[in-house]
């Protein structure tokens, strides 16, 4: 199997360029303790970028020793909750269906770093992690996933639907690539009200070949809007491996006449870098793909293992070459900003957050049965809701 | 989660045997009649095989189907039949079912899956204004009867919103398509084959709750039951009970509660919705002169409604009682009040009691 071989390889590219640290500074930088938050760095993505009609942003991205040490942690917290997700499920606390993002970290993580609370993202099911990085709570996420009434959808969504309004959060959906078109619409009302933001519609590697993104694609073009679409193309469409599904693979150049961005989406900084990049362009010249070239962990869903259609040589393989934590990691130690017992200890730390909010969670109680019938319709209709069995179940639409 | 869990249902005996045991991948035992015990994927598994090996033009594609599908209904097809009879698809469900009629149209049997019911609503256009209308705007000239659509849909226990619904009912309301729900393995296989090699496009919906829950001696060979037959599947003089899929389960198990306590219940499965057995229907209301209609899809639009309506022009004056319903809410399907929503037996039980005492 030449072709699977070299697919394989194709995945698994090593960071050289952890070995090849741009920073000039960290030969005198004394230890952690000491630190400067806010001492400048530079560093160089793992790899470059490349553009589809357009000049691609440096290599080279600004960041500070407090970013690197927040992007640490975000991420450890992210690939906690995924962790801790997993086990509820299995253990039948969480029904439904659920989608775990752990692998994914760097591309919800670099892109809050480039981006502010007034931009919108709206991406499909696989949005633990997304509303994390929006500034929502593991409290919530962990009383949403179990359906209880603390959740951030009051229990009623469950994991595919998070929601965060106020942070420009638009969801959570759960039918393939139906969220793009969405986000041409929240775009064009950004455009309108003048305020310089711009929306982030996610996809997957799967969702792409779907008939709406390309109207999608077509209409923010022609209104010039000022939306980003993210394909988060972690090779697998449930099953289907990515070369299976799409003629062309290079998701960023798929939309023709719409330039298109290839990002290491395993890399924080390559993410952050060309967020922030897009987000320029967007608001000068429309909307542009960013392809983040990632990897999920775990199958598709709970139901999938993950094992079957790809080796186990391949998840291994990217553990080790290319963990989006591990590369944050490497990079700290290098630059001497923290020692590994210290990082030890924010993820041992992390861990009793986690379980904290899990113990928590557990505590808040499921919806009332009345919300059954809430929210089918806004208040003031007066409609009498029936169930099956008139005379037993029935309320009035509040 | 409590209630979830003493909320689920238990299946009784039907005139199939559900048992709660595993999917085995080894081969059942063949009997002297050559019946084999099957789940109900594995029936449609065999269908599948039947179809494909008894027309060299039959086909099989959709979402990872060629690995077997995410409900495992076509493993090992594609390793028998080849990839070019049975294939993969992107993710494009409006192109899966264009395609479909497409090859149907050259005359082949093109048997697509969508991967859950809840997402057929992309494929909604191509369905109601390609597909149906198809023979009638070319005057006969073209068609794609060789069209069938595969897709599970029903409540499963935890499907949340959008792994559980029943869209029946809106593909009960154009004309041009055949709409067809199978209750049990030995009713899937038979009825599969049918829709596979009927000259007219129809929408197969699947209960997804028993793929794995169902277990029934299937027949081994090819056979086929009818179309736009409903099967009276009980005996009764009281009352009329029509469903059809996973929910004659439920109901069956509503008509024994209810002979305990001597109301005799004939219990009807519809099999084919579109177009649908009236003259059934008819002859077993005007024996008991009450009716219930049960569907897991929201009561308001329900197919239900349309049985009601045409039994009570039909037999106005032998109905002995309103129609009863008992059907999912009119809310969409919820993910943690799956319970409160579904159409129990203890709801379809009181409606029975009702309907008879009024």
């Amino acid at each position: 199997m030449a072709l699977s071989t070299s697919f394989r390889s194709n995945l698994i590219k090593p960071l050289t360029a952890l070995t090849a640290l741009s920073s000039t500074q960290h030969l005198r930088r004394p230890f952690s303790s000491s630190v400067d938050d806010s001492t400048a760095l530079t560093i160089e993505t793992s790899v470059p970028f490349v553009g589809h009609k357009c000049e691609p942003p440096s290599r080279n991205v600004e960041t500070t020793s407090k970013e690197l040490l927040g992007f640490f942690h975000d991420m450890a917290l992210m690939r906690r909750m995924e962790i801790a997700s997993d086990s509820l499920y299995k253990s039948k606390l969480i029904r439904g269906f659920c989608h775990l993002y752990d692998g994914q970290e760097a591309v919800a993580v670099g892109m809050e770093a480039a981006i502010t609370k007034k931009d919108c993202i709206i991406t499909a099911y696989r949005d633990h992690c997304i509303y994390l990085g929006r500034g929502g709570t593991l409290v919530e996420c962990f009383s949403e996933l179990m359906g209880r009434q603390a959740g951030c959808s009051k229990g009623k969504g469950g994991s595919m639907h998070f929601y965060k309004k106020d942070s420009g959060f638009y969801g959570g959906h759960g039918i393939v690539g139906a969220q793009v078109p969405l986000g041409c619409g929240l775009a064009f009302a950004q455009k309108y009200s003048k305020d310089e933001t711009v929306t982030f519609a996610m996809y997957g590697d799967g969702a792409a070949n779907q008939g709406q993104l390309f109207e999608a694609l077509n209409m923010a073009a022609l209104l010039d809007l000022p939306a980003i679409f993210v394909c988060e193309n972690n090779h697998y469409g449930m099953g289907t491996a990515e070369w299976r599904a799409a003629k062309s693979p290079s998701y960023y150049k798929r939309g023709d006449y719409v330039p298109g961005l290839k990002v290491d989406g395993m890399d924080a900084f390559a993410v952050k870098q060309a967020c922030r990049f897009a987000k320029e362009h967007a608001l000068k010249n429309g909307p542009i793909i960013l392809e983040m070239d990632t990897y999920r962990y775990h199958g598709h869903s709970m139901s999938d293992p993950g094992s079957t259609y790809r080796t186990r040589d391949e998840i291994s393989g990217v553990r080790q070459e290319r963990d989006p934590i591990e590369r944050i990691r490497k990079l700290i130690l290098s630059h001497e900003l923290s020692t590994e017992a210290e990082l030890k200890n924010i993820e041992k730390k992390i861990r009793s957050e986690v379980d904290d909010a899990i113990a928590q969670a557990k505590e808040s109680s499921m919806p009332d049965p009345s919300e059954l019938f809430t929210n089918v319709y806004v208040k003031g209709f007066g409609i009498e809701v029936a169930g099956a069995d008139r005379k037993e179940v029935r309320g009035v639409l509040p | 989660m409590a209630a979830t869990g003493t909320m689920r249902r238990s299946f009784g005996s039907l005139a199939f045997s559900i048992s709660k045991r595993a999917f085995s991948t080894s081969p059942s035992p063949v009997d002297a009649n050559g019946l084999k015990s099957m789940n109900l994927f594995s029936a449609i598994n065999h269908a599948l095989q039947i179809a494909l090996e008894s027309d060299p033009r039959a086909y099989v594609f959709g979402e990872d189907v060629s690995f077997g599908g995410v409900f495992r209904c076509t493993t090992g097809l594609a390793d028998r039949f080849g990839k070019g009879r049975v294939f993969n698809t992107p993710l494009c469900e409006q192109g899966i079912v264009g395609f479909g009629i497409g090859l149907a149209a050259m005359g082949n049997r093109a048997i697509a899956e969508i991967q859950f019911a809840d997402y057929i609503y992309p494929a909604f256009d191509q369905i109601v204004n390609e597909a149906a209308k198809f023979r009638y705007r070319s005057g006969n000239q073209f068609n794609c009867g060789g069209l069938t659509i595969r897709a599970p849909y029903g409540a499963v226990g935890h499907g949340g919103h959008y792994h559980s619904q029943s869209p029946e009912s809106f593909f009960c309301h154009v004309p041009g398509i055949k709409v067809v729900i199978p209750r049990s393995p030995k009713q899937a296989k038979g009825l599969l084959l049918s829709c596979i090699r009927d000259p007219n496009p129809i929408v197969f919906f699947e209960p997804k709750w028993l793929y794995r829950l169902a277990v029934e001696e299937v027949p081994e060979h090819d056979y086929m039951l009818p179309l736009s037959e409903a099967e009276v599947i009980r005996q009764g003089t009281d009352i009329t009970l029509v469903g059809w899929g996973a929910q004659l389960a439920v109901m069956e198990q509503a008509c024994s509660d209810a002979e305990k306590e001597g109301i005799s219940c004939e219990l009807i499965d519809l099999r084919t919705l579109l177009p649908w057995d009236k003259e059934t229907v008819e002859a077993s209301v005007r024996k008991t002169g009450r009716l219930l209609v049960s569907h897991e899809a929201p009561v308001t639009g329900g197919f239900g409604a349309e049985i009601s309506a045409s039994m009570v022009e039909r037999c106005f004056l032998r109905l002995e009682a309103p129609v009863a319903r008992v059907c999912g809410l009119d809310t969409p399907f919820p993910l943690v009040f799956e319970p409160f929503y579904m159409p129990t037996k203890n709801k379809i039980l009181d409606a029975i009691k009702s309907t008879v005492n009024y």
